[in-house]
Order: structure tokens, then sequence, then C-alpha cells
């Protein structure tokens, strides 16, 4: 095979990979857009809040130690133990599902029935909340997050590559990430957790009974205030797993937040309502997003990752408003 | 007893059509349109200047430029930031090529590109609706940043990829570069502010704004009753345009001198602008000041009574900052989802009943 071939071929693979990680980040969106109507702009914060979270309960930092040491003049960081990784993603998972009921008890139980834009900001005001509130419990400083991923690049597929080219080809192998790898397994997981969940378990019903229509349900019985916890749970899980990918690969640290951005283009192009719209979507902007700095990258100065996904779920969405899967938007006076 | 019509005859048309027909509220507006051309610039310092009444006049000229897109027409954006940051940059090019020609002119030439370009933006929002349109306007945040980055003739070639704005005067006196005075710019950016809220005011009072809001009502219904949703909607994207425009160029050149694209124009920055006119109160050209100066004071406020009262560090109250703020703008939206404006139309109301409420 010539080495083009086989470079666009790597480039493709990566994209496939950072695609999974997308649509992870875009899961968390559709499951709350679909249950209540809430464009949920923290998911990132959410992500960004769990990984804190999860380090500061492995290396055992006390909580709000800054403050206190402000307010009370102590010099207290760590309570000097340290809990596995398993035990960790165990008491996040519990933080999270607090934090899912606190939102929906405080919040937006107060915001039923006002517009969408209305609680569109509630969630951006959620999303400065959350930012200053995990910097202020767990220390803004970079964090590693040491979960027992692999890292680095995989020998394995590079020595098998490798002697893929053509002969005399100067040509090494294609580097693909141990950790993309790990992570699109455990996307792959998740997305299948979550189908089976939703089509087989009873509460998993009665998420999809809310979604389909709030006020059906809530006349069989379904507790909309539950669903929403529930739901808000949910996408504080799928928080956990994108902030340890995302954690993992790139540190802990502010910029984790800014994958929702990365997500909107996504949820964009797949429609915000469905769950293979989100995955279909995600890999398509990876890919996509790749290719693009692959082939016209140079030409146009770098960094087009910023800005492409955008403009391709723009221009996709002016031929079909809705998304790739989205429901139709029928509108009637 | 203080706000009502009783008493306030109309004599004439036009004393009926006037801006503020109530006499209380007309000789409001004087008397805050007096003291801040006459009494302001003369207590003025450098502090408050550019800690409160710079950010102030240029966030509500934003503001007010938002409010008519969001607020008026019902076309969420998210691109103020990138839109600002157009204006700063056609106003740096035209000052920078044009050195003779009064900044006035540039600042309102500026004004006029980035409507050009807001229009360009505007144009899926024929097609796209709602969060999609929302999303959709992040491409020109975006993409504009990374313009701005990446395309060395917006900055001239400069070697730090900065913009700085070199000094240029109105009547003599300086109004950008180092050496200004206080009330220069405080005047400066206060008639820009002026004139941008009366503009306003009268195109939303007018058949503009009724299309605007009627589309915003919904634009199925106003497309049926005759509203043309191509000309009412890229109106509202050309005119928010402008006051964006107008506002990032004076941002740029009058109160920040040297900037960075991703820094000073970011994702952020439309944000704090949302959150002014969520605030203040969408669809009201008084909750676009009222917002931006809450949100101008809110930081300053908190800054001075953590670290200069209590004696916090530094990056623990910035951090608190964060909660605070957060925290204030999901109580705001519990408590009044229609923003300041609508405390105040409710203390209009008493004020007019007051002391026989019955």
């Amino acid at each position: 095979m010539p080495v083009a071939f086989l470079n666009f071929m790597e480039v493709t693979m990566n994209g496939l990979m950072a695609g999974v990680l997308y649509a992870l980040v875009a899961l968390g969106f559709v499951l709350i857009y679909k249950a209540s109507g809430i464009f949920n702009y923290a998911q990132g914060v959410m992500a960004l809040f769990s990984a804190l979270t999860l380090v500061g309960i492995m290396e055992g930092q006390v909580p709000f130690s800054h403050l206190i040491n402000a307010l009370l003049g102590t010099e207290i960081h760590h309570f000097g133990w340290h809990i596995n990784a398993f035990f960790g993603i165990l008491f996040t998972m519990v933080v999270m599902v607090g934090l899912a009921y606190c939102v929906q008890r405080f919040v937006f139980r107060h915001l039923v029935g006002q517009e969408p834009i209305i609680l569109f900001m509630a969630t951006i005001g959620l999303a400065y909340f959350m930012e200053g509130l995990g910097d202020l419990m767990w220390g803004s400083d970079i964090k590693t997050l040491a979960v027992g991923l692999p890292q680095g690049g995989s020998f394995a597929i590079e020595d098998l590559t490798a002697t893929w080219a053509a002969e005399g080809e100067r040509y090494y192998g294609m580097y693909i990430d141990q950790l993309d790898i790990v992570a699109t397994v455990v996307a792959a997981i998740l997305v299948i957790a979550l189908v089976l969940f939703a089509q087989y378990t009873k509460q998993g019903r009665a998420m999809r009974a809310v979604a389909d229509d709030h006020q059906a349900a809530l006349s069989v019985g379904i507790s909309l205030n539950f669903i929403w916890v529930l739901v808000w749970s949910l996408a504080g899980f799928v928080a956990i797993v994108a902030g340890v990918m995302w954690g993992a690969k790139s540190g802990v640290q502010f910029s984790l937040s800014l994958i929702a951005l990365k997500a909107l283009p996504v949820l964009m192009l797949g429609g915000f309502t469905s769950i293979p719209g989100a995955i279909v979507g995600g890999l398509i902007i990876g890919v996509g997003e790749k290719l693009f700095e692959y082939q016209f990258g140079p030409m146009l100065g770098g960094a087009t990752e910023n800005w492409f996904a955008y403009v391709l779920a723009l221009l996709f969405l002016v031929f079909r408003p809705q998304g790739l899967f989205g429901e139709k938007i029928i509108e009637r006076v | 007893m203080f706000y009502r019509e009783a008493g306030d005859y109309k004599t004439s048309y036009s004393a009926d059509n006037q801006t503020f027909p109530i006499r209380f509220d007309r000789y409001r507006y004087y008397v805050v349109l007096f003291v801040s051309f006459l009494v302001i610039p003369f207590i003025i310092n450098d502090y408050w200047a550019s800690a409160i009444f710079l950010p102030f006049l240029i966030y509500a000229i934003a503001a007010i430029g938002l409010n008519i897109l969001v607020g008026y027409c019902g076309q969420v954006s998210l691109g103020t930031g990138g839109f600002m940051a157009v204006g700063a940059y056609a106003c740096y090019k035209l000052m920078t090529a044009f050195p003779e020609v009064n900044i006035f002119f540039h600042v309102l030439l500026a004004g006029g590109v980035t409507a050009i370009v807001c229009v360009l933006f505007g144009l899926p929002s024929l097609r796209i609706k709602g969060f999609y349109l929302a999303v959709a306007t992040l491409a020109a945040q975006f993409f504009l940043v990374w313009l701005f980055n990446r395309v060395p003739w917006f900055y001239n070639y400069s070697a730090s990829g900065q913009i700085n704005a070199p000094e240029r005067t109105v009547f003599g006196i300086e109004v950008t570069g180092p050496n200004t005075e206080a009330w220069a710019v405080y005047l400066f950016c206060l008639v820009f502010l002026v004139g941008s809220a009366i503009i306003a005011r009268n195109l939303t009072r007018g058949m503009t704004g009724r299309k605007w809001m009627a589309i915003r009502d919904m634009d199925i219904a106003a497309e049926i009753i005759g509203v043309n949703p191509l000309t009412a909607k890229l109106s509202a994207f050309a005119v928010s345009g402008f006051f964006i425009g107008i506002s990032g160029a004076l941002f740029f050149s009058v109160y920040l001198g040297a900037v960075e694209v991703g820094e000073a124009f970011g994702i952020n920055k439309s944000f704090l602008v949302l959150f002014m006119i969520i605030i203040g109160g969408l669809g009201s050209i008084f909750g676009s000041f009222a917002g931006a100066a809450f949100l101008v004071l809110l930081p300053v406020f908190l800054k001075n009574v953590l670290v200069g009262s209590l004696g916090w560090p530094t990056d623990t109250a910035a951090h608190f900052e964060f909660l605070i703020v957060g925290a204030l703008i999901i109580v705001f939206l519990i408590a009044e989802p229609h923003g300041l404006a609508q405390l105040w139309r409710v203390a209009k109301e008493k004020l007019r009943l007051w002391p026989f409420p019955h």
C-alpha cells in the first residue's frame, strides 16, 4: 500500500476514536434533553467536576482546604490516605447522584414550565457555579489522573502496520494511542449498557415514557421528579467516564470543561434527541475534522479543528434543520 | 402619586408619540442625562473610569445590540464575542489605513462592517431555529476568532499577533492611546451609548420593532399576517451587529488599547453579554443597562469585599466569585425570569397606585 494511503488511514482511525470521545460527551446532553427538554450546557463542567472529585478522593485531599485555611488560618491539605481507583470512582458516583438530586431539587424543580432559553441560561449558571465549586473544593492546579489506564502509543499496531507499506518505502507504522483504544471500548460498553437500560428495565421504560410525553407519563403514575433525578445521575455517570478518559489524556484542568463545546456540533449534526445520532455525529465530526486538518490545515494556517466541526454542522443543518436523526420539526400555528 | 398620566395633557400628535409619555419618566430621563453629561465628567478619576464606567458604557452598547436580536427578535446568538472582535479589528484596520479620518467615523464604520458580517452569519437563521441556531452562531464565534488569529493581514503582520490602538484625537482631545484623560474617554463612549439607546428605543417602538416581536412570538404566524421573515430576521441581525460592532471597536480602541483576540473576545464574552440581557430583562432597553451595570459592578464589589475586607487570597476569591455569579444567575432566573426590567415595571405599577393601592 502507498504511504499516503496509510497516512490517510491512520488519520481516519484517530479521527474515529476522537469521535467516540466526542460522542461520549454528546450522549450526556441527549439523555437530559430527551427526558426534560433542558439543553444542559453544564455537561462539560460536570465532566471536569467529576474528574476533580475523583482525583481529590483518590489523593485524600481535604475539600475546601484553601477556603478553610483562609478563614481559620489553619494549614490542612490532605487526610493522608490514598484510595484505589475502583472505590474512588464509586464514591464519585455517589457524589454525582447527590449533585443530580440537588440540581433537580434546588434548581430545575423551581423552573418547571419556563421557556427553554431560561432553562438553558440556568444550566450556564450551573456551569459557572460548578466550576467555582470544583476549584474551591479541590484547588485549581493541574492534576494528573492515575487510574491505571495505559498511556502512549500501541507498539503492536505500529509493528503490524509497518509491514503494510510497499517495499523500499520509509514507513514506521501507525501511531494509535492505547488510551484511545480503551476509551473506544469503554464508550461502546457504556452505550450498549445505556440502550439495554432504556429498553429493558422498568426505570428505563419510565424514562422513555417521560421523553415521549410528560403529561401522559404523569397520568400513568410515573414520578417526573424521580425520572429527572435519574437522567441527571445518568448524565453524571457519562460525565465521569468522559472526565476520566479526557482527564487521563490531558490532565485534569479547566480546559476539560471545554469539551462541551466540542460536543455541541456533534449534537447539531446528529439531532438533539437521538442517541444513535450522537454516536454517528461524533464519528463524522471526529473523522471530518482530523481529515480536514490533515488535508487543508497547513494551507490555512492550522488549528482548523477549532471551527471546522461547527461550520460542517452549520452547512449540514441548512439542508436538514433537525439534524441526521432528530425528530422532524413540525410547526403549527 | 409620582408616576401617573393624570393631569399630563397631550395637545399634539408628537407629544402623544414621545418616547417617555409620562412626565415623571421624562424628568427622570433628563436628570439622568444631566448627571451623566455634566456632573460625572467633572468628578470622574482614572480608577472609576477604567473599573466601572467604561466597561459599563461599552457592555451596555453590546447588551442593547444583543437584546435586539435575542430579546426582540427571538434569535438566540452565542456569537457576540466574535462579532465584537469584528468591530475591534475593523476599527483597527480603518485606524491604521486612514489615520487622517476622525476616529468617530471609524467606530461607526466598524459597526457597519460588523453588521454585514452579522447578516452573513444570520442567513442560516432562515432555516434553523431555537437551540440549533444558538449552537450555529457558535460557528461564528470560533471561526472569527480563529480568522483574526491566523490571518496576519488583520493584525498588520505585527510580531506579537496583538493589535494596538494608535493615538487618535477628537476635537484635539486624545481618546485612544496611553495618554488619555478619564473624562474624555468617558464622554466619547457615553455619546455612542446614548446614540445607540435612542436609536434602539425608537426602532423597537416602531414598525421594525413590531415586526421583530411578531417573529419572536411566533414566526409562522407572523409570516401569515404579512411580516417578511427574511427582512425582519436579517434586519435584526444587522442592527444588532451594528451596535455590537461599535461596542467591540470601543472596547478595543478606547478601553483596552491592546487586544489579543482569543483572550478579549472569547466565548466567555458571548456568555457575559447574554447573561447581562437575561439578568437585565429580555426585550427591554432599560434591562440592557441594568444587566450591564449589575454584571460590571458585581465582580468589583465581590473583589472589594472578599479580598479587600476579608483578606482572602486572590485565587480563592476568584473561584468564589464564579460560584456567586453562577448561583446569582440561577436565583435570578428562579425568582424573576424576566429580569431586573420586570422588577422595575412592577415598582412603577406600585408607584402609580401608591398611597391608595385599592
